[in-house]
């Protein structure tokens, strides 16, 4: 079946590329739209680029920078929440459902995705998820939107089961490697926890493609 | 930011002494750390924009890893494992302490008028 509009929602600059780059690339390639609903700008990330470029105060606009660019690599619309990194599960609860369910009632999409609340190992994940699940809930049962919820512990399936969508993105590789590394702040860090003994591999992108080749969801039952 | 200048910080730091200052304190290992490694803990501290005086500031280090105290009427505020620092628009002292990847792992930020928040 066809999407008619696609929106993903995740709490920061760099969730996009790493969770579900590959997905969005498909939807692209078949003319889906996607917006992209980032909640914060990750103000709070300690990778600060390697060599370090930014500083806490820098930090934010760097980032927020980055997610443009990776965003227009995606081709996606995006849409800043103005929440900030690290609070989330903070806020009232239903008060960011309601602010999302504004906007999901807003663009009528078919689709949404988002983390798996408690499953999802980063508080903010956990948090947005959980919001974004209680958004459309709160709609309309008639008009609510698929919801799929992307779970990141190491025990998810056990805990979980097997996800109901679980994509090969390798064909798409690319493009996700390509949103990836326009985090630029981030994308060296992270990248090189992949490897124990701390440095990028020459086949980083062969590494990277087995860790986040695969980009799997569980269909939300309201 | 640059390796930490004991002396020009210190100078720094004393230019705040006795005014009213806004101060940013934090620490970190990440989010992700018992997700990395199970055995590890997740600790981390933020406090952000909070207004103080104090009378006395020093650093105190080795050449490499650094701590910073601020001594207040009734209280005191410290941060260790300070590496790196920069003066950011112009007035605002930053200092931060980095593992060897670069990523943060403390920071405590002084300045006479609150951080953007």
């Amino acid at each position: 079946m066809m999407e008619k509009h696609v929106v993903v929602i995740y709490p920061h600059p760099d969730d996009e590329s790493f969770g579900a780059a590959g997905t969005i690339a498909k939807f692209r390639e078949q003319g889906v739209p996607v917006t992209y609903l980032c909640g914060t700008l990750g103000e709070m990330g300690r990778n600060m680029g390697s060599p370090t470029f930014a500083n806490r105060e820098t930090l934010p606009e760097i980032r927020k920078k980055e997610l443009m660019q990776a965003c227009k690599v995606l081709d996606v619309d995006l849409q800043m929440l103005g929440y900030r990194d690290k609070t989330l599960e903070y806020e009232d609860r239903q008060e960011v459902a309601s602010h999302l369910k504004g906007i999901i009632e807003e663009s009528e999409p078919s689709l949404v995705i988002t983390h798996y609340p408690d499953h999802a190992v980063h508080p903010d994940h956990d948090a947005l998820g959980a919001a974004a699940i209680e958004a459309v809930r709160l709609m309309d049962p008639d008009k609510r939107p698929t919801v799929w919820a992307q779970a990141i512990t190491n025990t998810h399936v056990e805990d979980l089961g097997k996800p109901d969508v679980i994509n090969d993105v390798t064909a798409n590789f690319d493009k996700k490697m390509d949103a990836i590394l326009s985090h630029k702040s981030q994308a060296s860090g992270i990248l090189k926890n992949f490897n124990q003994d701390g440095n990028i591999p020459d086949d980083l992108k062969e590494e990277a493609k087995k860790r986040l080749g695969k980009e799997s969801f569980y269909i939300w039952k309201f | 930011m640059k390796p930490i200048e004991k002396e020009k910080v210190q100078k720094m730091l004393e230019s705040f002494i006795n005014k009213e200052v806004y101060v940013h304190l934090e620490t970190t290992n990440g989010a992700y750390a018992s997700h990395v490694n199970e055995k590890a803990y997740n600790v981390g501290v933020y406090i952000r924009n909070t207004k103080v005086r104090f009378s006395q500031a020093k650093i105190v280090g080795d050449g490499k890893s650094y701590r910073a105290g601020l001594k207040m009427d009734i209280g005191w505020i410290y941060a260790e494992g300070l590496t790196d620092w920069e003066i950011y628009e112009e007035s605002k002292l930053l200092m931060a302490g980095h593992d060897r990847e670069g990523r943060l792992m403390v920071a405590l930020q002084i300045s006479e008028t609150p951080f953007s928040h």
